[in-house]
């Protein structure tokens, strides 16, 4: 049997349906997670999956999940940013004073994420030319951002924004508009990733970098390319961020970059490269966000979610090993 | 050898000047900076830092990072409140108490590093999020006060004149210094940095080596929390939080590549002292305390875009 080569199996029916569910292992059992979740939660306390609570588990949560779409391809290139969460603070802010200050709408939204994804090329370009690890780039970013932003605005309400700027409590057929962006965003996300050249290629010099190079991918523009996208996902997440209420604090949300990490990375990205979907971040976000809201129903102190986060990380990436060591 | 000598010297002479142009632009901007008074002070201030940046040169001279310092530091200091005033432990034996979970938390870290392989990276990024939420939840946000006279002994007191921190500091240094840079032990961490398979392979003790880093990681990280409650005399479960940041930046400023196989405990020192000096610099200069982190992300990126320009040469 150890024969049996990968394409022969492939033209096994049955063996096809095995494979499908081994590739997508992880999101299935996130699913399975978030179905046990709101089925144990909701018979304990059926308030847990009312519309109301579902909404606002939605509305608050979806950036993260955008956020974690473009940490995921970040990660499956190989690299890793802890900068994300001070990123989407800053653009945040940028685009509500720009709101405040009565700028068209249009580029109240569109103008961060612009300067989103400079400012990451940047990063992309210090991580794949200069060739600083993207840990020790983004850990300076992270401060340099942070620290800028408190410098500047001391931390300060930005409120009074037009309400045609609140794209994040927009409503479509009773849905929140956050909805959407996350669901087409991952839907597209997750499509150029398996077909594009370019997702592919994010893959491959995740896998083997070397291997890669051999194949003719350009791996320096292609990091950068990855980093630029990344930020224009942190850029549509630092909108929604701004958004979802009427007032935005100028600060950087605490431990925002984590929590995106956290999805990507219980989400089934491998953090070795190479491996993992932006479906399964998505759901993680999802489930992450449920897990916060079922501790309040659950009468469960809220100060052990970080715990709850810490132990789930672990016993994902503990899980990711041990698979990668069978195969 | 000696060229790889040569190299560290290098660095370490390039830090020194860059140290001493620092001190004397800082000495001109104000006329507080080089009073025994304000160094001193400083020194008090850098200590906690200081302590954690010496075994993380050992992890990241091994090409690990230990991201959790920061949350262990936290969990420590919560710990300490929690042993003497809820549990009714007498307050050294609460100390000690709390500096062993530090120690057992690192050791946690080098036993998913070493047992699972899981890159130290993701490890530490995870135990992060675990023992500052077991900070969190243990504390559920209530802050310990009330400490006896005598604790406050180790965080604000003096021993001759100099701050009783930057004696164990001082102490810690030269140990630390030592080990990496006469012993066996430190041989085998700048083995496993540069070539880890090749040093498995020559009998070295890899794991063992690692399990021990990370568990003095840790260990170290409750002792600088014990000061540094000591020296705020109160504890809070977010104590720490990004101080990951300013303990690899040290590092890292003094030289220790980030790849692993380099680096020495006096660079780290260096680094650690030209980092106090521009926080301190800026801040009697005007430039309030946000700022200052923008310096010093920017001088992060800077001293490794510089190094590795230099190098390259070399490589």
């Amino acid at each position: 049997m150890t024969t049996e080569t990968p394409a022969l199996s492939r033209l096994v029916p049955v063996r096809r349906w095995k494979s499908f569910f081994e590739s997508y292992g992880q999101e299935f059992v996130i699913l399975a997670a978030l179905v046990v979740l709101f089925v144990g939660v909701g018979f304990y306390n059926p308030r847990f999956i009312s519309a109301n609570n579902l909404t606002s588990m939605f509305v608050g949560n979806a950036y993260i999940a955008i956020a974690a779409i473009g940490m995921s391809m970040v990660i499956i290139s190989g690299n890793i940013d802890v900068s994300v969460g001070s990123l989407i603070g800053v653009l945040g802010t940028i685009s509500g004073t720009m709101a405040v200050n009565g700028y068209p709408v249009i580029l109240c939204w569109l103008v961060p994420v612009l300067i989103g994804m400079v400012i990451n090329a940047g990063v992309g370009v210090l991580v794949a030319y200069v060739k600083i690890p993207s840990i020790v780039v983004t850990l300076g970013m992270l401060s340099i951002l942070k620290g800028g932003l408190i410098s500047v605005t001391g931390g300060a309400w930005i409120s009074g924004m037009p309400p045609e700027f609140m794209i994040a409590q927009f409503r479509l057929f009773g849905l929140p508009s956050s909805v959407y962006f996350m669901v087409v965003l991952t839907a597209l996300a997750a499509l150029w990733m398996k077909y594009s050249p370019f997702g592919r290629a994010i893959y491959a010099i995740g896998g083997n970098p070397e291997a890669a190079r051999v194949t003719g991918i350009r791996i320096q523009p292609a990091i950068v390319g990855v980093f630029t996208i990344h930020g224009m996902f942190a850029g549509i997440a630092a909108i929604l961020f701004a958004t979802q209420l009427q007032v935005i604090q100028s600060t950087v949300p605490p431990n925002l970059e984590l929590t995106v990490i956290t999805a990507s990375v219980v989400g089934g990205v491998s953090i070795l490269g190479g491996t993992g979907t932006v479906i399964g971040s998505t759901l993680a976000a999802i489930l992450f966000a449920a897990i916060g809201s079922s501790l309040v129903f659950l009468n469960i102190s809220a100060y052990w979610l970080r715990a709850v986060q810490g132990l789930m990380i672990l016993a994902t990436v503990l899980a990711d090993m041990a698979r990668r060591r069978r195969i | 050898m000696t060229l790889v000598l040569n190299r560290m010297l290098r660095h370490e002479v390039i830090l020194g000047v860059l140290l001493v142009a620092a001190l004397i632009v800082l000495a001109g901007q104000s006329e507080h900076f080089w009073t025994a008074d304000n160094l001193l002070n400083q020194g008090r201030l850098m200590a906690e830092v200081g302590l954690i940046a010496l075994p993380m040169t050992f992890v990241i001279v091994t090409g690990g990072i230990d991201l959790s310092v920061g949350s262990i530091f936290g969990l420590s200091a919560i710990l300490l409140g929690v042993f003497w005033q809820n549990m009714g432990l007498p307050l050294p034996v609460a100390m000690v108490a709390a500096i062993l979970v530090g120690g057992i938390a690192g050791l946690g870290n080098g036993f998913i590093i070493t047992r699972f392989k899981v890159p130290p990276l993701i490890a530490t990024l995870a135990t992060l999020a675990l023992y500052r939420g077991l900070a969190e939840g243990i504390s559920q946000a209530r802050s310990v006060r009330g400490y006896p006279d005598w604790f406050f002994g180790l965080g604000q007191g003096e021993v001759l004149g100099v701050p009783s921190q930057l004696w164990i500091m001082i102490v810690c240094f030269v140990i630390a210094a030592f080990i990496l840079g006469l012993t066996t032990f430190g041989r085998t961490t700048y083995a496993i940095g540069s070539n880890e398979v090749a040093a498995r392979f020559s009998g070295l003790k890899v794991d063992r080596a690692k399990l021990l880093i990370y568990g003095a990681s840790g260990l170290i990280a409750g002792l600088a929390a014990v000061i540094f409650v000591s020296r705020v005399s109160t504890t809070r479960s977010d104590m720490g939080t990004g101080l990951e940041l300013d303990v690899i930046t040290a590092v890292v400023l003094g030289g220790t590549s980030i790849f692993g196989g380099r680096g020495t405990v006096i660079g780290t020192g260096l680094g650690l002292i030209l980092m106090q000096a521009l926080k301190n610099g800026l801040a009697l200069s005007g430039v309030k305390g946000d700022g200052t982190i923008v310096v010093i992300g920017a001088v992060l990126i800077a001293a490794i875009l510089i190094g590795n320009l230099l190098s390259r040469d070399g490589d």
